[in-house]
């Protein structure tokens, strides 16, 4: 009998100390010493930095220590490095700015760190910091992607006198121009896919100690991966040996991609540790998380599809300018390359497709991965254009997706990526039949009865998770690995210690990786624990982002699970003088094939650390391995989303009455916390085109969606009760058949709501987010449109 | 200039010698070191740092703690049992995977016990409008809602 926990709704281990106050986030470690810092930012979008004067601050109470760009020039400590190198059209590297971690003679966006004071106390930094002078000379700013390029247009880094980091193309241009040529029907659609702020509710933190006794450095730091912010920070930005610094992300309060980066507080804070020789801790307000977050999406899109008469796709056309913000983030260049340009074969069977994009450098804070990370932008692209053609070709949505849908696997795409499996047929009929399609023309004329104007709309998407193999991924421009590291600990009386170099911040890895070892090994949850986020314990790790933590991270936790019963059978046909090639491991015992005679587990691992009777000759003692896996492929996640909403014309609000998402996210180890998943990740779908936008005022450079009176975060009451269901079909090249369920929801919800509202409204398109303002100008027009 | 707060958290008595501008959330979270008690905003809208004042949800980072003077407060800390069992609140959030991250999840629980006290049978939508002093996330809200409805009944019976 196998132990029942793959598949199981299992309640989480971590949940008690949440609930409980117990949790340990970045700004609840406090250490004996400590001091805190504040940032002094640049209030300009762009401005010369003519001089810092800090003697009346340094005076203040409780300063410690106050530095700037030139106390950080003066020690060599470098910018902050990019982990993408994208080569463009003509086979040039991209541009690369330097990005220094205080600034260095200029302040490139509202929010740009100019210097850190330290004090005893954060009030007396905060204070302190109001009497640092800076000298500032503005200058023009440049915020909106699409005004970057223009002539005359403010220069953000003299490297780039264009703005322009690259152009990057991808497909065969000539074929599609062709394809084009011939079409029957060419759906257009010219959007901006709006700029939103990741807002992770625990605010980004740091706190970093230098022990004089041995040298070294720990750094606490809210963040989703520590070795690779360990290893950037280092071997590129600080010159440390790499075993001198221990970095903890301790609980960590939603990540979202924003906390995957190498920050300039980071490593200023770090450093700074040395200099004064005591703890520094940094905690950003809200305030200074809508600044100096990594920002995402910010794309502005002119997308073409074509078509035969039957509505068969041809050919896509797609023309993207990327708003990069001041500097390259650490993963800013191939989010929308590497990770949008190959998602836009979508689920279907295009034949060819060509995608160019801009990326471009502006005035405002970086841009980076946020949940999705160029899928979502992908998907906005793919779906709002079969859904427009749909409407224009008088065919029905889900016929003109069924025409269209990829049926055999493995299928190769135009855009590189090789799709394993899949069921697009299965997820799009359980939707329709879950969102009682069927029914929805009488609930629209009820409605209309009522005075509001009901719509549908659909949206299915395909996801690519764990970016992978790592030597396709260097081909393609990436600086570092992208396979994960687990090691299986067991302890003499057979309790385990699984060390994960995933990080959890919020998924529930320590419940669904204990799912996974505990069935494997037949043994109860409770005698496993999951440990994550610590250099100092953890052997290696990439960390946690793209949905990648299972397909990867879990995958290396199995191949060192298997090692351990390989390990084990061993020792087992020692002690039961059988041969090894007769042992199988059951149910949490090794058991001689054919007989009574077992071994149980904790037998084993006894033998192993009290090696009396033991193969010491052939065998070393103890019984703990590691493992790294590197995926061959991606996963594949995909699934069909359908809103219904509801519009009151005389106000412009919209009420999503039904939203149904039917994903296959393969195997599934915990569905209750793949829910959740999917539920959060809805809401920020929905949030991006109903409720959130990050606006830049474009003549002053100013954010003016600084806080949350100002970016409408989704709340309770604006979304609904969601209805959601899985079809099952396994990865096929990794043991678990798991495909992840990230950032699912993000990527198909903006689709399908914009879908449902365009219905509604009987209009082509609305700029996300579709406030109430914008939908009800939109209804005003179209009352006119048929007044004349 | 600091000033002497003195007052009742969890049951027991609690002073702290504290500037005057001193938030009532960082006294909590700093003076008396229970940092259950979140963070979130700088604008009193995410409510990660709610807590009972005198029997009413309050958010701490929204006045000073001299204000709170003399008061009984109670902190996520203080809602479970003696012996650790759960307030049914905690449980149905357990339940139903009503949090991810946990950093919105102290002020959201205390919050919700408010909630259910001042409406012993809320409907979705209550608590949906209820909710909207709280920022989650994570989870869409979703299981929160459904936590909420099964904790009323719960501490009803």
């Amino acid at each position: 009998m196998a132990t029942p926990y793959i598949g199981a709704s299992i309640k989480r281990k971590e949940d008690y100390r949440f609930l409980t106050g117990a949790g340990n986030y970045t700004d609840d470690v406090a250490l004996p010493g400590q001091t805190h810092a504040h940032f002094v930012r640049s209030p300009h979008a762009h401005a010369k930095i003519k001089s810092i004067k800090k003697d009346k601050a340094l005076k203040a109470p409780g300063v410690v220590a106050i530095f700037t760009g030139d106390d950080l020039a003066g020690a060599k400590v470098n910018g902050l490095p990019c982990g993408w190198l994208i080569t463009d059209v003509n086979g040039q590297p991209m541009k690369e700015p330097p990005h220094p971690c205080l600034a260095q003679g200029k302040a490139r966006y509202v929010g740009d760190h100019v210097a850190i004071v330290i004090a005893e106390t954060y009030p007396q930094a905060r204070d302190a910091a109001e009497l640092v002078k800076v000298d500032y000379e503005e200058l023009p700013a440049v915020v909106r992607a699409a005004e970057a390029r223009k002539n005359g247009a403010p220069v953000v880094h003299d490297i780039a006198p264009d703005n322009t980091c690259y152009v990057w193309g991808l497909g065969d241009r000539a074929a599609v121009d062709k394809a084009f040529s011939g079409a029957a029907h060419v759906t257009t659609l010219e959007f901006l896919n709006n700029r939103l702020v990741p807002n992770a509710i625990e605010p980004r933190a740091a706190n970093a100690t230098y022990s004089r006794a041995d040298d070294s450095y720990t750094l606490y730091v809210a963040n989703q991966n520590p070795h690779v912010e360990r290893l950037l920070m280092t071997a590129f930005v600080l010159g440390l040996p790499e075993h001198k610094v221990r970095v903890v992300a301790p609980d960590v309060g939603g990540g979202f991609g924003s906390k995957i980066y190498l920050y300039a507080e980071d490593v200023v804070c770090t450093w700074a540790s040395k200099q004064i020789n005591r703890p520094v801790k940094w905690t950003a307000d809200r305030s200074e998380s809508f600044v100096s977050d990594a920002h995402g999406r910010d794309h502005v899109t002119r997308a073409e599809l074509a078509l035969d008469r039957e509505g068969r796709f041809l050919a896509m056309r797609v023309t993207t300018t990327a708003n990069m913000g001041a500097y390259l983030s650490t993963f800013a260049s191939c989010i929308p390359t590497i990770l949008y340009a190959t998602l836009l074969a979508g689920q279907y069977t295009t034949p060819v497709i060509y995608a160019e994009v801009t990326a471009v450098f502006t005035n405002t804070a970086p841009v980076d991965a946020y949940r999705g990370a160029g899928r979502p932008e992908a998907t906005y692209v793919v779906e709002r254009l079969v859904e427009t053609a749909a409407r224009e070709m008088k065919m029905s949505p889900a016929e003109i997706r069924r025409r269209n849908f990829i049926k055999t696997f493995p299928y190769q795409t135009p855009v590189a990526l090789l799709y394993d499996t899949g069921n697009y047929e299965a997820t799009l009929a359980e939707a329709l039949k879950i969102a009682d399609v069927a029914g929805f023309q009488g609930r629209r004329a009820d409605a209309a009865r009522r005075g509001k104007l009901r719509g549908l709309g659909y949206s299915c998407y395909i996801e690519a998770c764990g970016i992978a193999p790592s030597n396709v991924a260097g081909a393609l421009g990436a600086r570092a690995g992208l396979f994960e590291a687990g090691e299986v600990r067991v302890h003499p009386t057979g309790k385990v210690t699984v060390f994960t170099g995933s990080h959890s911040h919020g998924q529930g890895h320590e419940t669904t990786f204990g799912q996974v070892v505990a069935d494997r090994l037949g043994i109860p949850m409770e005698d496993i624990d999951i440990v994550h986020g610590d250099t100092g314990k953890i052997l290696f790790g990439m960390g946690t982002y793209g949905s990648r933590s299972i397909a990867v991270g879990g995958t290396a936790i199995v191949k060192a699970v298997d090692k351990i019963v390989a390990k084990g059978k061993k020792i087992a046909a020692h002690l039961m003088e059988a041969a090894e090639a007769d042992i199988e491991f059951k149910d949490g015992a090794f058991v001689v094939r054919g007989t009574d005679k077992k071994k149980a587990f904790a037998e084993v691992s006894l033998a192993a650390y009290v090696p009396h009777n033991y193969p010491l000759d052939k065998l070393e003692p103890g019984l703990n391995e590691n493992a790294f896996y590197d995926p061959a492929n991606f996963t594949f996640p995909a699934g069909s989303h359908i809103c219904e909403v509801e519009v009151d014309p005389d106000t412009g609000t919209v009420n999503i009455v039904n939203f149904t998402a039917v994903d296959d996210f393969g195997k599934i180890i915990n569905p209750m916390i793949v829910e959740g998943q999917v539920h959060g990740g809805l809401t920020q779908g929905i949030g991006q085109a109903l409720t959130e936008s990050c606006h830049y005022d474009k003549e002053s450079g100013q954010l003016v969606t600084g806080s949350y009176l100002d970016y409408c975060m989704p709340r309770a009451d604006d979304v609904p009760t969601f209805k959601v269901g899985t079809k099952e079909t396994p990865c096929t090249h990794n043991p678990l058949g798991v495909k992840g369920c990230g950032e699912a929801g993000a990527i198909g919800a903006p689709a399908a709501v914009m879908n449902a509202l365009t219905d509604a409204l009987g209009v082509r398109d609305i700029e996300m987010p579709a406030t109430p303002q914008r939908i009800w100008r939109a209804c005003q027009e179209s009352k006119m449109k048929k007044a004349a | 200039m600091t000033v002497k707060v003195s007052l009742t958290v969890n049951g027991k008595p609690a002073s702290a010698e504290v500037e005057e501008r001193t938030l009532l959330v960082n006294f909590i979270r700093d003076s008396l070191r229970l940092t259950g008690t979140h963070v979130g905003c700088d604008t009193a809208q995410c409510g990660a740092c709610t807590i009972h004042m005198n029997g009413r949800a309050v958010k701490s980072c929204n006045m000073l703690a001299m204000q709170a003077e003399g008061a009984d407060l109670v902190t996520i800390e203080g809602i479970a049992k003696a012996d650790g069992t759960l307030h049914p609140m905690q449980e149905a959030f357990r339940q139903h995977h009503g949090l991810q991250c946990g950093f919105c999840t102290p002020g959201m629980v205390m919050s919700a016990i408010d909630l259910v006290k001042n409406f012993p049978d809320p409907s979705e939508e209550l608590i949906r409008e209820q909710l909207d002093g709280n920022l989650c996330r994570c989870t869409g809200y979703h299981n929160i809602v459904k936590a909420i409805k099964a904790a009323s009944q719960t501490m009803r019976s």
